[in-house]
């Protein structure tokens, strides 16, 4: 079973711990944590989590089914990179005189479709979205003008498909509470 | 005007008096002392048992759990009072076992301080808990208690933690209860689909040798009824996990016997032989299994569960029932043809007939030498009225206590399958007695097991509670020894064990008892246990090198099994 890169999306409600309770499932089971991004969702209250673990079919499928058994998860997905569009954000800072001294620092800005976000006396910053092996060629292209600061966010990601899983399973749960209510009130 | 705000201790009483809590097993200390002082106002109503340990609150009220179907409440202190009940969340979390435990915690702004007696127990609590919540402010009790008690016992149930902090039980608040009964991100019940029905169905009407393995979801959805129905209509043997044991009664006919490791020949020689596999409310165990890469490869797998993820976890069925036991049987039952498999059923017979000849016969009516654990479980089985309750602790007294006692009622057996916690069962006994009240509980324990939470004799002493308690004395961590002879060459690394006089320690303790070293004063000593009012402690000196087969040894199959002779 050779291991390939998955990315996880989990949605939850937003209440303290729950980064703990999914980081533990992963844990458990010895698998380390490639990237891990967290925010709030497009629908307020709820969370996204889109983390990206090294495993295999067989293994992430029951780690992904042990996140979702956890009470306040409301749904957790797992896909390859072909089934889902994904980007990550690099900064990079570099000082401000290699910048003014070489002026390939602005081809390769171009090139990569990168931008300058923030110049001062002293440093400048670029910024560029792309996948990882993007983001790293253009951190090795810089390297040679000493790179002061480089960092990497992790993973966000839409899927492909254009069925929205968690809408579905919002709309059946609230036509679930609506009628469980109705009977809790008779 | 009036007010008629209460303080954040007493409104965690009245909202268990809306959950209908009738018992309490704790121990006090200083974050917690406040809902204490409540519990005081409230003792009319709800019963407080002081246990002698924190472990000894968590397993009473598994006890209690188990046999009433109700969760177990605890209350503890933060620090050690609320790590002293880990042992119990993790043996009720894999065991499902409904629990809502409250520990104390500090002021909420002394979180995060090391303060004195504070603890994470959040974090600690979490990967042990179906729900883990800290109560800071008063405004959430009724909120938390309600939510806590619909996931501990909704869907499949398991323990849940209220970490309370103390300024929180002093805060005031106006108080109003309202039961949880929905909770958007947990489907406890999900929804039974036709689709899966027909299939289950449509194999087992092609099954010549259909074989079921019950498991505990029968007893936790309370489908004994619907399970038997399912099983004449289509005439199919089934075998029992250990959980799953009085699922079914001891002398209905189409019962074989336990599953597993130490469980009967026939029902695990089966499980090699069937042609479709019908699991039941059971989670494919590895004590079960073995060897998974090859369990049961020629069968067809049929999955009946609640929990998604138990749907392929070991082992990857051909169908699965996703839904409450309670409701998929009857729905499969229905599309079931009348059948009889009689040369399949009987085929068990010639198992069971070499299981009694080269094991069963020898543990349970030994001629000669010492007395032996079976005899012991065989005769206070024969002995106790029908409704009886078994509790066991671990190892080798609860193997030969589930091998050779009676199932004849749904909840009637207390033992700890998954987590395999020796200490559990003298508390345990002590909760499922309180439970219920008009049975007998018997207790087996080991000289082992027992002086883990023997400190417990104390709660039973105080509250009078009738415990039948019988320790299978062989001087040894019997199941450890009995690997040690078996795969470490007899070298006996800390298996041996020098014992108190353990009906002298129950005196100690106003319980009368008796220990029994030959076999013809055994009967005797059995009925004075019965007929005393109230606990007893039998102690009985068991042969030192008694061994438990049948045998599957770890990670291998039945064809492996050994019967040791």
């Amino acid at each position: 079973m050779e291991n390939i890169l998955y990315t996880v999306t989990v949605y939850t409600e937003n209440m303290v711990g729950l980064l703990n309770q999914i980081t533990i499932i992963f844990n458990r089971r010895h698998i380390n944590i490639e990237s891990l991004t967290v925010s709030q969702s497009a629908i307020p209250g709820i969370h996204k989590f889109t983390i990206t673990v090294e495993s295999y079919e067989e293994q992430i499928s029951k780690v992904v089914s042990q996140i979702e058994k956890r009470v306040d998860v409301l749904k957790a997905f797992y896909f390859t990179d072909k089934d889902v569009i994904f980007q990550e954000v690099a900064l990079y800072k570099i000082p401000t005189e290699a910048l003014f001294d070489n002026t390939e620092i602005e081809s390769l800005v171009r090139r990569y479709n990168a931008r300058i976000v923030e110049v001062n006396r002293n440093y400048a910053v670029i910024e560029m979205a792309g996948h990882t092996e993007e983001t790293q060629q253009l951190f090795d292209d810089l390297k040679k003008y000493r790179v002061l600061q480089f960092v990497r966010s992790g993973r966000i990601a839409v899927t492909r498909s254009s069925v929205e899983r968690l809408s579905d399973f919002l709309s059946v749960m609230e036509a679930r509470e609506s009628k469980i209510k109705r009977e809790c009130c008779q | 005007m009036e007010s008629t705000k209460i303080k954040g201790a007493e409104a965690l009483m009245l909202a268990l008096i809306e959950e209908k809590v009738d018992t309490i097993f704790g121990y006090p200390g200083g974050s917690i002392i406040n809902v204490f002082d409540e519990m005081y106002s409230h003792r009319e109503t709800i019963k407080q048992i002081l246990t002698r340990h924190e472990q000894g609150a968590i397993h009473a009220a598994q006890g209690y759990a188990r046999v009433t179907g109700d969760p177990g409440v605890v209350i503890v202190t933060s620090g050690p009072g609320a790590t002293n009940v880990i042992t119990g969340l993790a043996d009720a979390m894999l065991d499902s076992t409904p629990l809502v435990v409250i520990s104390g915690q500090v002021s909420s702004h002394l979180l995060g301080t090391d303060a004195f007696q504070e603890t994470d127990v959040i974090g600690l609590s979490q990967p042990v808990t179906k729900w883990s919540y800290q109560i800071r402010k008063a405004s959430d009790i009724s909120w938390a208690v309600a939510r806590a008690f619909y996931i501990a016992r909704e869907g499949r149930p398991g323990p849940v933690v209220l970490d309370f902090t103390k300024d929180a039980q002093n805060e005031l608040l106006e108080f109003s209860y309202e039961k949880c009964c929905f909770i958007r991100s947990y489907e406890p019940y999900p929804e039974l689909q036709k689709s899966a029905i027909e299939q289950a169905a449509a194999l087992i009407n092609s099954a010549k040798k259909p074989l079921a393995l019950v498991g505990q979801g029968v007893i936790l959805g309370e489908a004994e009824a619907e399970l038997q129905a399912f099983l004449e209509k289509a005439d199919i043997p089934a075998g029992c996990t250990l959980l799953g044991l009085p699922a079914l009664p001891s002398d209905y006919p189409l019962k074989k016997g336990m599953l597993g490791m130490h469980g009967n020949v026939g029902p695990n020689r089966k499980t090699m032989e069937c042609d479709v596999l019908i699991a039941i409310g059971m989670r494919f165990d590895d004590r079960v299994t073995g060897d998974l890469k090859t369990y049961a490869k020629q069968a067809k797998i049929i999955h009946f569960d609640i929990d998604s993820s138990e749907i392929g976890k070991n082992v990857v069925p051909d169908v699965a029932v996703l839904a409450d036991v309670k409701e998929s049987l009857p729905a499969v039952t229905e599309l079931l043809e009348k059948k009889s498999h009689t040369e399949w059923v009987d085929s068990f017979k010639i198992h069971e007939q070499e299981e009694w000849d080269r094991v069963i016969q020898h543990e349970i009516h030994p001629t000669q030498g010492a007395i032996t654990m079976g005899e012991v479980v065989h005769r206070v089985a024969e002995a106790t009225p029908k409704s009886s309750v078994l509790v066991t602790d671990v190892g080798q007294n609860q193997m030969m206590g589930v091998r050779y006692f009676k199932y004849f009622g749904l909840r009637n057996l207390v033992t700890s399958g998954g987590l395999g916690t020796m200490g559990f069962g003298l508390p345990a006994a002590l909760g499922a007695a309180l439970g219920a009240p008009e049975k007998t509980v018997c207790l087996f324990s080991g000289d082992g097991g027992i002086q883990m939470t023997i400190q417990e004799l104390g709660t039973i002493m105080e509250y009078d509670i009738p415990v039948k308690i019988i320790i299978l004395n062989n001087r040894f961590l019997g199941m450890v020894r009995q690997w040690q002879e078996l795969f470490f060459k007899e070298r006996y690394s800390s298996t041996v064990m020098k014992n108190p006089n353990f009906p002298a320690l129950a005196a100690a303790y106003g319980i009368p008892g008796r220990k029994v070293f030959d076999r013809s004063e055994l009967d005797a000593a059995i009925t004075e246990m019965i007929e005393t009012k109230g606990a007893y402690l039998l102690e009985v000196e068991v042969e030192q090198n008694g061994m438990v087969y049948p045998m599957i040894p770890a990670g291998t199959n039945v064809n492996n099994i050994l019967l040791g002779d």
